[in-house]
């Protein structure tokens, strides 16, 4: 009821604007038939059936959840403005006020810029109809299905989720993953997890060995082909060593002791690194995970390059709570874009060819052009769009509810869904009612600009 | 000269199209309001089978996939009893939030299942619920022990207890444990321990679906239980002793021991973040697993059986919430209780029916669903599992405390993304603020409570 209020104020304000115009066009034309001799009962008839509609539809419903913002959550108690107070001192409310002036300051730019290009691009080309109708699309799809569509889109997972997936794609040849993501040391103070890798605390001369235990590999990663490992054997002017899973099937080995059951890790990249860290001698394990760094001289320790371990593209978080926001936003944009374009490029169709065409006679180039005659001249349009963006942008409510998960909800929250869930969910009709003229409250400068500028346009 | 004043009249009448578009826009998606108004008629309740052809019964319910599908078929055992139309409602996970609005409209569902007794006592004090003692008061107060505590608002039963969760169970693949070399632990100890193993065999031990916040709610009141006992247990669900309390703090120590490794989640923190509960659960009983252990009640069996391959007790199976610091055996228990919003014929019947132990037994031969009502005889119960379940609930009895944040004011225990359930997600995300934690808890609650 409340969230119906504030639409319908809204719609009032644009519905009310038009019906101004009769008085100011009275006003000019008092001239030849004052007002006065007008037999106020016919205009009054005339009136009342748009005044019935707005007092039920619009004037109440404001004029109810003024005053039932003043009392508590019930109904029952007086409390005079703490409501108010309230909306500005929890935190929730706060977030969702910064929220809605992200919206507020990113949607309308975005998408009006946006339908700028459109318009004047889709001027230049053959199917331009055809672009048209496909950029427009979106706007015939109800706003809860296009945003469960764009819930899935940002899926983390990038299985399921195709802006991962197609991130993904890219991401995993750039950075191919390694044959052991996620693997851990087991013995953590022999071997450290550093940037470059998986190294041996302690150094090793020639003719030592090195034994690299490996836990947390799912069954599932262990390379085919890796057979039983065998404990590390040493050579002459180098080092040999094992790399293993450090895991018995179904437990019981012991940690750091190549066991009976335990399989050896083949393929891994294993390097020597000197004191200065450069790379000395490179080896590749073999299907029992021995391995031999031939003609190493001096204290080395052992490495196994980060490589290894890289972990396959995990998907970007779109709906964490830092991106949450931008990424609803993105889908408004796809939404709206298309009613921006169309109405800039009626505008841009109004606008005399004659004056381009003299501009560019002029020697202007086609920025020149743009930027100098087409915007000005689309100035009025482009006024209208943003503004009446800005007042469906301050409302924004679906988008947010459907494609925030739970756990982003809070940081993606925005005033009208934080007055639903007031009102309706903790069921705060007092608190919900404040939030409800609040949000009314802001989009008043927008709908004052826009009757100011239908009046300006009428003189 | 006119070509100007022309195409500023076509920029001004498109600019009108432009804003009609928009409130035609805005305007769209009203529900039809085709009710078959409040028909009062309270008479017959003997006739269990009457003939209700022609009348169509709303029920609003959180439930979604398999618990849908199940509580579908005692739905359609009640259509083809009465020869009434019923239409199930998925109310999403904030069900107060559904309903409100129908009731605000005045085209309340006939029936909806809360699934916290604080939802219940919200709307019957706000006047929106139908009591129904005369209806089911008698078979509540026979074979539903603590089913008047649970369905009663200030003297009169709103709530029929239709089904009870069990809330202290470990759900575990069996595969993955048997893989590892670990038994299901005991004692807290032994589950941490357990879950470092889990972690070195290469499989992330704790599944948990933090996307609203309730399994994060349920987690901490069972270690809460038993890190603080019964009886601060109680104190704290009235609000008695604050969540500051050093008892609170202790829980969420303890509780970070399975958060503050995110290697430990399946999916890291943002994983786990954006995992729903259902999807914790099935991406711990898939092959291959990605992750090992779920924190949550019996109805996990049912949504094992209806959305995974594995087998309950082959493949998954469950063990009692572990012993903290030797802390005795205790249940943190749950449920769903059914209401009336509207007086309608369909309605009553319904929520007659559903005090049937035959409509219990419905769902219970499927899985995922123990009764509260002990004329459901134990072999109704189409799994062990299940059955051993609902048999530590008879028996936990004293010692079964109901879950906490269902019993707060739903502003703070049951809110998506606020109170309890927002908190404890915070809390995931930034396990070492103990402090903080609890006293983002406390003002919550004393917003919630009006203190």
């Amino acid at each position: 009821m409340t969230e119906g209020a504030t639409a319908g104020v809204a719609a009032g304000g644009r519905a009310a604007a038009p019906r101004v115009d009769p008085d100011g066009a009275d006003g000019r034309s008092g001239s030849f038939r004052p007002r006065a001799r007008r037999p106020l009962a016919i205009a009054l008839l005339f009136l009342l059936p748009a005044l019935v509609l707005l007092g039920a539809l619009v004037v109440y419903p404001i004029v109810f959840s003024v005053g039932r913002s003043f009392y508590d959550a019930t109904g029952s108690r007086f409390v005079g403005v703490e409501n108010y107070g309230e909306i500005f001192s929890a935190e929730s409310t706060l977030t969702a006020i910064k929220n809605n002036l992200i919206w507020v300051v990113v949607a309308p730019t975005v998408v009006t810029a946006l339908g700028l290009i459109f318009a004047v691009l889709t001027e230049r080309i053959r199917w331009s109809t055809a672009f048209k109708v496909l950029i427009f699309m979106p706007m015939a799809i109800s706003f809860l299905s296009a945003g469960v569509t764009w819930r899935l889109i940002y899926e983390q997972d990038p299985e399921t989720g195709v802006a991962n997936a197609a991130v993904g794609a890219v991401v995993d040849v750039v950075r191919p993953p390694g044959s052991l993501p996620g693997a851990r040391p087991s013995d953590e103070e022999a071997v450290e997890q550093t940037a470059s890798g998986l190294e041996t605390t302690a150094t090793v001369t020639p003719g030592d060995t090195v034994a690299i235990g490996l836990v947390a590999i799912p069954p599932e990663q262990i390379p085919s082909g890796a057979t039983a490992a065998a404990e590390p054997a040493a050579v002459e002017n180098g080092v040999g060593g094992t790399v293993w899973l450090d895991f018995t099937p179904g437990g019981g080995g012991e940690p750091g002791q190549v066991d009976a059951e335990e399989r050896g890790l083949p393929g891994v990249s294993v390097e020597a690194v000197d004191a200065d860290g450069t790379v000395v001698a490179n080896a590749t394990t073999d299907p029992d995970g021995t391995f031999t760094l031939p003609d190493v001289s001096g204290d080395v320790s052992v490495r196994l390059g980060a490589s290894n371990f890289r972990e396959p593209f995990s998907g970007i978080s779109w709906l964490g709570p830092a991106l949450v926001t931008p990424a609803i936003i993105v889908s408004y944009v796809w939404i709206w874009a298309g009613f921006a374009m169309v109405v800039i490029a009626a505008g841009l169709a109004a606008i005399p060819r004659e004056l381009l065409e003299a501009a560019r006679v002029d020697g202007a180039s086609e920025w020149q052009v743009f930027r100098r005659v087409t915007v000005p001249l689309l100035a009025p349009v482009l006024g209208v769009v943003f503004v009446t963006l800005v007042i469906n942008v301050l409302k924004i409510f679906d988008l947010v509810l459907v494609i925030a998960p739970g756990s982003a909800q809070r940081e993606a929250n925005v005033i009208a869904l934080q007055m639903w869930k007031t009102a309706f969910g903790a069921r705060n009709f007092g608190l919900g009612s404040a939030l409800a003229v609040f949000l009314l409250v802001l989009v008043i400068p927008a709908m004052l600009f826009n009757i100011r500028r239908f009046r300006a346009e009428e003189t | 000269m006119t070509h100007t004043a022309r195409s500023r009249w076509k920029l001004r009448s498109l600019a009108i199209v432009a804003i009609l578009a928009l409130l035609a826009a805005a305007c769209g998606g009203g529900e039809d309001l085709d009710e078959g108004a409040g028909t009062d008629t309270g008479g017959d309740t003997d006739s269990p089978a009457q003939d209700l052809s022609g009348e169509t019964v709303e029920v609003a319910a959180t439930w979604t996939g398999a618990e849908q599908e199940r509580f579908q078929m005692v739905l359609d055992a009640f259509a083809e009893q009465t020869g009434a139309q019923v239409r199930f409602l998925s109310a999403g996970d904030d069900i107060a939030a559904y309903v409100g609005p129908r009731i605000e409209g005045g085209d309340p569902p006939d029936v909806a299942i809360f699934p916290q007794p604080g939802v219940v006592d919200s709307f019957a004090a706000e006047g929106s619920l139908i009591p129904i003692d005369d209806l089911v008061g008698d078979v509540v107060d026979a074979d539903v022990p603590g089913g008047r505590d649970a369905g009663d608002f200030e003297g009169e039963l709103y709530g029929l207890w239709w089904k009870a969760a069990q809330k202290s169970t470990v759900w575990y693949n069996v595969g993955v444990f048997e893989g590892a070399g670990v038994q299901p632990p005991e004692s807290w100890d032994d589950l941490l321990v357990a879950g470092d193993t889990i972690s070195d065999y290469g499989v992330a031990p704790y599944s948990i679906g933090a996307d609203v916040g309730w399994p994060l709610s349920d987690l901490f009141e069972n270690v809460y239980l038993r890190v603080a006992g019964p009886e601060k247990y109680d104190q704290l669900a009235a609000h008695e002793i604050p969540w500051t309390d050093q008892s609170v703090k202790d829980a969420l120590s303890t509780m970070a021991e399975l958060f503050d490794d995110p290697d430990q989640l399946a999916g890291g923190q943002q994983g786990a973040l954006q995992t729903d509960f259902n999807g914790s659960v099935t991406q711990a009983f898939t092959d291959p697993p990605k992750g090992a252990m779920v924190f949550e009640g019996d109805f996990v069996g049912g949504i094992i059986t209806g959305e995974t391959d594995a087998e309950l007790g082959a493949d998954a199976d469950f063990f009692d919430f572990p012993s903290i610091d030797g802390s005795e055996p205790a249940v943190v228990s749950g449920g769903d209780l059914a209401v009336l919003l509207d007086d309608s014929e369909g309605g009553q019947a319904l929520i007659r029916f559903l005090a049937t132990p035959e409509a219990a037994e419905i769902w219970a031969a499927e899985g995922g669903f123990i009764s509260p009502n002990t004329q459901v005889s134990l072999e109704a119960y189409g799994d062990d599992v299940s059955r051993r379940a609902a048999e530590a609930l008879q028996n936990a009895a004293d010692a079964a405390r109901y879950d906490l944040s269902d019993l707060q004011p739903t502003e703070f225990g049951a809110t998506t993304g606020q109170g309890i359930w927002g908190i404890l997600i915070d809390f995931l995300e930034d396990p070492s603020d103990v402090d903080g934690t609890a006293q983002a808890l406390e003002t919550a609650a004393k917003r919630a409570y009006g203190e």
